[in-house]
């Protein structure tokens, strides 16, 4: 009797093992099945011509299926080394467009120099810096490379490398 | 094998078979319910009536939708809406019985919380309920986003975000939901997936169980009498269905559900056909576009007080940040029902007008919720009565929480230590 009641638990343990195994290889498939295809994951880049935009100028293109924001600084704007893309003379303000908070696209108001963002009150400042609400930091900087007066984005330039060590 | 003899007929062929006369009798014919309970309780029957509204209306819908970005938009605003006979019925009545399922959903918890249904016994009915609540929710935000439009699009982008949150893992978790770096294709054939196939299967298991959880020990009444449903059973078989204080579900009970099915659907149809419209955002009557957010966002009614917590802190406490504190909050906020029987401390099983403190906070979390409701559709940066909505917002955050973790608690504790009512 006992001695097939000790057959009955290995038989039950080594099921067990067996089980497990099986289930945590399974569940590291359908973790897989999740993560995005290698299509998306190669999406390419997007280069940006940046000279032909005038002082003050806001722009607002598409990378990787995310909104990101150009804006020239004009003379009025401080310069902040911590935050600005220096192409030739001028400064620029590189940022993914969705609020650091939930990822709405905050809306640049001109008249005030803000980035207001209407979901849940958040405001980040002309240098892409969360000044009030939610949002818990600046606005993101997307990877770029500097290119004459093109901006290539996707790709990491000694310029982006700079200002991704000072944040 | 069971001896099989010769039947008399279709029933009898079958109860050799599988025993439906017995089954019969577990299951409604000698399942006994309190006489003493009022139309609160017929809302069970009429969410069930609900789900299988939404459960044949999404087959019909599934018929024509297409799960694919390019085409998603379309296939319900031109293909279901204009091409396909009655498509424009069954898209209304999805749409509406999913609005109206929730504020059934909102009467049938808070009547639970007034009798003190979660009590005693009952905690499982209870817990059930509130699983069956998040999975609806999850189900409803799924089914949002399947349209395509502009609110459907953002709705889909907030609530991803918000697993951003998740402490080192949390950019890594979203990119995971969604299958690409931003809400795209993938993200609307796996909601599909969730919406059509995997939530419905779960959530008609869990209503089963959550029906299970009543059958030992059997519904509460107006009163929180404990009857003793054995004995009242045996009087009632007796002949002396006067005295016995219960009827059996199949046919007394259900007669009288049926009567609350009629009134209600009158008042379901009259929505579907003449007010549909509050059902649906004119927002999401637009593609979805990535690369611009609607002025202000929100989401269904339903949804608005959750939402009202998620944004109610504004400002970083203790070091804190405000996006953490809102999270947790807003988390919190979700599952905070199940607790009930933990934050109750009393024994006591009665109609919140017979326990006093216990009335008075009963109503105040019912306000408290409706107000938190009504500012989590006004936009944030706005002002009532001279007051910022963001203040009204934060002050009605925190007395959700403190009417659920700290009054509560205290209030109950007291009455247990009075011993009663």
């Amino acid at each position: 009797m006992s001695v097939k009641q000790e057959r009955r638990n290995f038989i039950g343990l080594a099921f067990g093992a067996v089980a497990a195994v099986g289930g945590a290889f399974s569940l590291v498939a359908v973790k897989k099945t999740w993560d995005p295809l290698p299509s998306v994951k190669a999406a390419g880049f997007t280069t940006v011509d940046l000279s032909p935009m005038k002082d003050g100028e806001m722009r607002q293109i598409e990378w990787r299926k995310k909104p990101i924001f150009i804006l020239k600084k004009d003379a009025n704007m401080a310069p902040n080394d911590k935050r600005d893309v220096v192409v030739g003379d001028s400064r620029y303000i590189v940022a993914i467009a969705l609020c650091t908070h939930l990822g709405c696209i905050p809306e640049w108001r001109a008249s005030k120099q803000v980035f207001i963002c209407a979901c849940h009150a958040g405001e980040f400042n002309v240098d892409g810096i969360n000044t009030f609400g939610p949002p818990p930091r600046p606005l993101d900087i997307p990877p770029f490379k500097i290119d004459g007066t093109k901006l290539v984005l996707g790709e990491t330039g000694p310029e982006y490398e700079k200002l991704v060590a000072q944040a | 094998m069971a001896q099989i003899r010769k039947s008399t007929g279709i029933i009898d062929w079958l109860d050799q078979r599988m025993a439906v006369n017995k089954m019969m009798k577990v299951l409604v014919s000698e399942y006994w319910i309190p006489k003493n309970i009022n139309f609160l309780w017929a809302m069970g029957v009429i969410l069930t009536t609900l789900f299988v509204l939404l459960l044949i209306t999404g087959f019909l819908l599934m018929m024509y939708y297409k799960p694919d970005i390019n085409l998603a938009f379309d296939s319900v605003n031109y293909t279901i809406m204009k091409e396909v006979e009655y498509g424009w019925l069954w898209r209304h009545i999805h749409a509406v019985a999913a609005s109206v399922i929730f504020l059934i959903i909102y009467i049938h918890t808070f009547t639970a919380i007034y009798y003190g249904s979660y009590k005693k016994g009952r905690e499982l009915i209870w817990v059930s309920g509130m699983l069956l609540f998040i999975l609806f929710s999850a189900e409803a935000f799924s089914g949002y986003m399947l349209p395509w439009g502009q609110m459907s699009y953002w709705a889909a982008m907030v609530i991803t975000n918000l697993f951003g949150g998740i402490p080192v893992i949390g950019d890594a978790v979203v990119e995971w939901i969604r299958g690409d770096y931003a809400v795209s294709d993938s993200t609307l054939t796996r909601f599909f997936m969730l919406h059509v196939c995997l939530l419905p299967l779960v959530l008609i298991a869990v209503i089963a169980l959550h029906f299970y959880t009543l059958r030992i020990p059997h519904v509460n009444n107006e009163t929180g009498e404990e009857i003793d449903f054995d004995i009242e059973a045996e009087k009632y078989l007796k002949g002396d269905k006067a005295n016995a204080k219960v009827i059996p579900f199949w046919p007394g009970f259900l007669a009288k559900d049926f009567m609350y099915i009629g009134f209600f659907m009158i008042f379901f149809f009259y929505l579907v056909c003449f007010h549909f419209n509050f059902a649906m955002d004119p927002i999401n009557f637009e593609p979805g576009n990535p690369l611009k957010t609607p002025p202000h966002i929100y989401p269904e009614w339903y949804f608005l007080w959750q939402y009202e917590i998620l944004r109610g802190f504004f400002f970083d406490i203790f070091g804190f940040s405000a996006y953490n504190i809102g999270l947790i909050a807003f988390a919190f906020a979700g599952i905070a029902l199940f607790f009930m029987p933990i934050y109750d401390r009393s024994d006591v099983v009665a109609p919140a007008h017979e326990r006093k403190g216990f009335f008075v906070w009963f109503w105040l979390l019912v306000i408290d919720m409706i107000i938190l409701t009504i500012f989590g559709k006004l936009p944030a940066d706005g002002v009532t009565m001279g007051i910022s909505n963001s203040w009204i917002g934060f002050y009605s955050t925190i007395t959700f929480f403190i009417l659920l973790l700290v009054v509560l608690p205290i209030i109950t504790t007291l009455e247990k230590k009075r011993g009663g009512k």
